[in-house]
């Protein structure tokens, strides 16, 4: 820990042993202030997991704990994606699993047998703890100040963009990814500043760690080769890069490949190629050097430097041939879109679909990052000013990573790190301009070096005003030091409240329940997932599959425990277009298809009675989108629109609309709840035609207490064979009362 | 014990080192007016590679000897695994990638032990000593075998 600071009251061996105690009071307080800011929805609700995503991590940790760490690792899930199921162990980043496996097993050693979904649930404030710290060491190494750490560490702690992905519940990679994240960087850059291969391997190591916890990893992938590469063009090439950086690749690229679901991807896919492409340069750069160094001649240089040229174009064309010719797998659609922004709404829909690709907007940056997103770009100004290796980095990621968080509202996480770090730096170097209790010189001192100088000037230069013959430079009074200094705390004070606010507010509550206020201010709680999750787990049979959008897939499998056809992890797009055409046609074409999926239940999520939004009506152009990429002839989403292109649900209402099973199981019986002719869609804001819609195929066997979830059974083939539409047509007793004498056009009967 | 003798080893390098880069800057300037002479007469690029080997061998103390001989058989061995590839295929893919990649991060690692204890790079490796440089090799080393065995299944 390098501590230099010329404060004259902690001075001496026993002034260092106070600040090093100060500091680390003020880490713990950090640490402390960290977690309990992510514990609002614990203590307001109960502890469990948020959100979707999490709640498969939640079941594979389960199964982790369960059943051991080698099943774990080729588990193959027949419960998941009914027909076709899922190599979990080959298609997950096993490190959150694994890592709060080891910490059950630890404190199970410990003789503290805590149940894994509170160490789920409280991963990741603990885990921010660690990232408040790790961002600590990463600043210091940064920036001489010593107060910059504290600042960068408490900014960290608190800042809403971390904590909106790592509340206490909220389960995800993002928990630990952002640590060790943070923490991969600062041992990059101890690794590059003292071009040590000890150093490089750490960091090597946590990489591999990284790239095992969250598919971001290849941030760093392309970020640390990128640095390199800066570094190499600005003439700053020196043996220390190269320790560092072949050593962190070398083992890194190995490390990574140990993960079952990266596999060859670091030498088969482009996101890696800057990273190989940039090894490759340094072999040469450090070839071309050791050359040079023998033989000093002034030809060679240039023919060497011209050799280098010619090397790098030739791997570039190479690559790029490799690349069109398909040796090297092109970018993946998730980070092609975030070059050509237009690319995945065209292309492919399942990704448009999500609501946290999409671009940010101006209010969010101020929203999560309140007075840090405007000392941002002053801290990287600051960086430009004393230009060493590692202020470099700092440019980098600041440019790069402020692309991308303006292109998905996602990365926003991996942009906040380096805010919190060069705000740190700003504010710790107007405080410490400010802060400082000597004046730069003491009046009685000054006026009397003044006094020799200005003899010696007065020779020199007699014109002139006399305040400018001796220009005071410095900050000399108390109050625009106290100005200063008071307008920063007041800063600082705002922030905390503003982050506390928004903690509170926006980020605390978890989707599983939704909480809603009552007239008199207490509060009221919807829990109707769990009621409907909790009825499918006790009223059906154990293996009974169950259909719903891939939204629900994993809430289904977590807390029903039954079997679905789609969940969360998209990967098999035809599988949730056939979901999808299932839901959007009618009941005759999506019979079969639920026939041939063994479909038991379809679930549906529908907000119109109590005006949840979120409903799958309003999801439903997205499943006849993703429909149609596949069966542009069945489906068609113009066939969903009015005559004027509106989107209805009451009696203008398209024919295929009224007709599609999405409508009718949404709308089934809802009638009822109203006086004749009055029923009412709040979330869309409509009036429900008079009759409503009638269910042939399918019947109904669950409505949750608000009808935000129905559950509908597939019935059986009918007895007789006949068709469900004819079969429920004649038990309504629709036959005509005369009846037809004339013979049916029949075809001939085929034995 | 090998390295106890290394690191005796590194402390009468430096002034050969020096004598022999202080030596060679007459031949070098020799050297370097024979080059840029060649290089005007378009000569071959033979008498330059001859004058960089005579170099090489005077001014290099015998342990980095040892070091290049180590990275030139690395170097023949993961050629001959390439060559083995390209010839038959690379079916075991994992065992290609883990054998191959053993060879080039070893060179690599080997490379960075032969910079830090370089004496002419004492400037730049400040913090480190030739028995840290050493250690951190092994422990870059350990690291990289554990990872190949691995993945060779």
């Amino acid at each position: 820990m390098t501590v230099a600071t010329e404060n004259s009251y902690l001075k001496g061996a026993k002034g260092r042993n106070t600040r090093g105690l100060l500091r680390l009071v003020i880490l713990c307080t950090i640490a402390a202030a960290a977690v309990s800011s992510r514990l609002f929805s614990v203590i307001r609700f109960e502890s469990i997991i948020h959100e979707f995503d999490p709640w498969f991590n939640f079941r594979a940790t389960k199964y982790l704990v369960a059943n051991g760490f080698y099943d774990f690792w080729d588990w193959f899930d027949d419960r998941t994606w009914h027909p076709l199921g899922r190599v979990t162990g080959g298609t997950l980043y096993p490190g959150l699993m694994v890592t709060s496996g080891a910490i059950y097993h630890a404190l199970r050693a410990l003789t503290l047998p805590v149940d894994i979904r509170n160490i789920c649930v409280l991963l990741a404030p603990g885990f921010s703890g660690l990232t408040a710290f790790a961002t600590y060491l990463f600043t210091n190494e940064m920036s001489s100040t010593p107060s910059a750490g504290l600042l960068a560490a408490i900014f960290m702690g608190i800042a809403p963009g971390y904590i909106s992905r790592s509340v206490a519940g909220s389960y995800d990679n993002e928990a630990i990814a952002i640590f060790l994240l943070v923490f991969t960087f600062y041992l990059w850059i101890k690794a590059i500043k003292l071009g040590s291969a000890f150093w490089g391997a750490l960091c090597a190591l946590f990489y591999g760690y990284m790239v095992s916890a969250w598919g971001g990893y290849v941030f760093i992938t392309n970020l640390i080769p990128l640095h390199v590469f800066v570094l190499v063009c600005m003439g700053r090439f020196s043996s220390r890069v190269y320790v560092s950086y072949c050593t962190w690749y070398a083992l890194g690229t190995l490390a990574s490949m140990q993960i079952p679901f990266v596999g060859f991807l670091p030498i088969r896919s482009s996101e890696h190629m800057s990273a190989l492409g940039v090894f490759g340069l340094l072999q040469l750069i450090g070839f071309v050097e050791f050359v040079r160094s023998g033989v000093p001649s002034k030809q060679f240089q240039t023919l060497l430097r011209g050799f280098v040229v010619l090397v790098f174009s030739v791997a570039l064309g190479g690559l790029v041939l490799l690349t069109v010719s398909g040796v090297i797998a092109p970018w993946t659609g998730r980070f092609y879109s975030l070059w050509d922004t237009g690319y995945a709404k065209i292309h492919i829909p399942i990704i448009a679909s999500v609501s946290e690709h999409q671009p940010t907007a101006w209010p969010a940056f101020f929203f999560d990052l309140n007075l840090l997103i405007w000392l941002f770009p002053a801290g990287v100004y600051l960086c430009f000013l004393k230009l060493s290796d590692e202020q470099v980095f700092v440019v980098v990621y600041s440019i790069l990573a402020s692309y991308f968080s303006g292109v998905m509202v996602r990365l926003m996480l991996t942009l906040t790190p380096i805010v919190c770090v060069t705000a740190a730096m700003v504010l710790s170097t107007i405080l410490e301009t400010y802060l400082s209790i000597k004046s730069p010189k003491s009046d009685a001192e000054s006026v009397a070096i003044e006094a020799e100088a200005s003899k010696k000037k007065n020779v020199a230069t007699k014109g002139g005003l006399r305040s400018m013959r001796n220009p005071v430079v410095g900050i000399y009074t108390m109050v625009s030091k106290s100005t200063v200094v008071g307008a920063m705390t007041l800063y600082l004070l705002v922030f905390v409240l503003h982050c506390t606010w928004v903690t509170s507010n926006a980020y605390s509550s978890p989707s599983v329940v939704l909480a809603s206020k009552l007239p008199d201010g207490s509060q009221h709680i919807i829990d109707d997932y769990r009621e409907a999750y909790q009825w499918l787990r006790q009223n059906t049979k154990e293996d009974a599959k169950i259909m719903s959008w891939w939204d629900y897939g994993y809430q289904i499998g977590g807390m029903a425990d039954r079997p679905t056809l789609v969940d969360n992890n998209t990967w098999n797009n035809t599988h949730i277009a056939t979901v999808g055409k299932a839901m959007s046609s009618s009941e005759e074409v999506s019979y079969p298809i639920m026939r041939q999926h063994e479909v038991d239940y379809v679930l549906v999520v529908f907000g119109g009675l109590l005006g949840y939004s979120g409903d799958d009506i309003n999801k439903f152009l997205w499943m006849v989108r993703i429909a149609e990429g596949i069966w542009p002839e069945e489906v068609k989403e113009r066939d969903f629109f009015t005559a004027r292109g509106e989107y209805k649900v009451d009696h203008e209402a398209t024919d295929t609309m009224k007709n599609s099973l999405m409508y009718k199981m949404s709308y089934y019986n809802y009638n009822g709840l109203f006086p004749p002719g009055q029923a009412q869609d709040r979330v869309r804001g409509a009036q429900l035609p008079t009759v409503g819609p009638v269910l042939n195929s399918i019947e109904e066997a669950y409505t949750s207490e608000n009808w935000i979830i129905r559950i509908y059974k597939v019935k059986d083939l009918d007895n007789v064979g006949r068709e469900h539409g004819a079969a429920a047509s004649f038990e309504r007793g629709n036959k005509k009362k005369k009846a037809t004498k004339k013979r049916g056009p029949k075809v001939l009967r085929v034995e | 014990m090998a390295g106890k003798r290394n690191a005796r080893d590194v402390t009468p390098s430096p002034p050969i080192n020096k004598s022999g880069t202080s030596t060679p800057t007459t031949p070098a300037a020799a050297v370097n007016s024979v080059t840029s002479k060649s290089k005007d007469a378009n000569l071959s690029a033979n008498e330059v590679a001859v004058a960089m080997w005579d170099n090489y061998v005077k001014a290099t103390p015998q342990r980095t000897k040892l070091i290049d001989v180590f990275m030139a058989f690395l170097v023949v061995v993961g050629v001959l695994q390439f060559v083995y590839c390209v010839i038959v295929g690379n079916y075991p893919f994992n065992a290609f990638l883990s054998g191959f990649s053993a060879t080039v991060g070893q060179f690599v690692l080997t490379a960075s032990l032969r910079i830090q204890t370089n004496a002419e790079n004492k400037a730049e490796f400040k913090s480190i000593s030739p028995e840290r440089a050493f250690a951190d090799f092994v422990f870059g080393s350990l690291i990289l075998h554990f990872f190949c065995v691995n993945f060779i299944n």
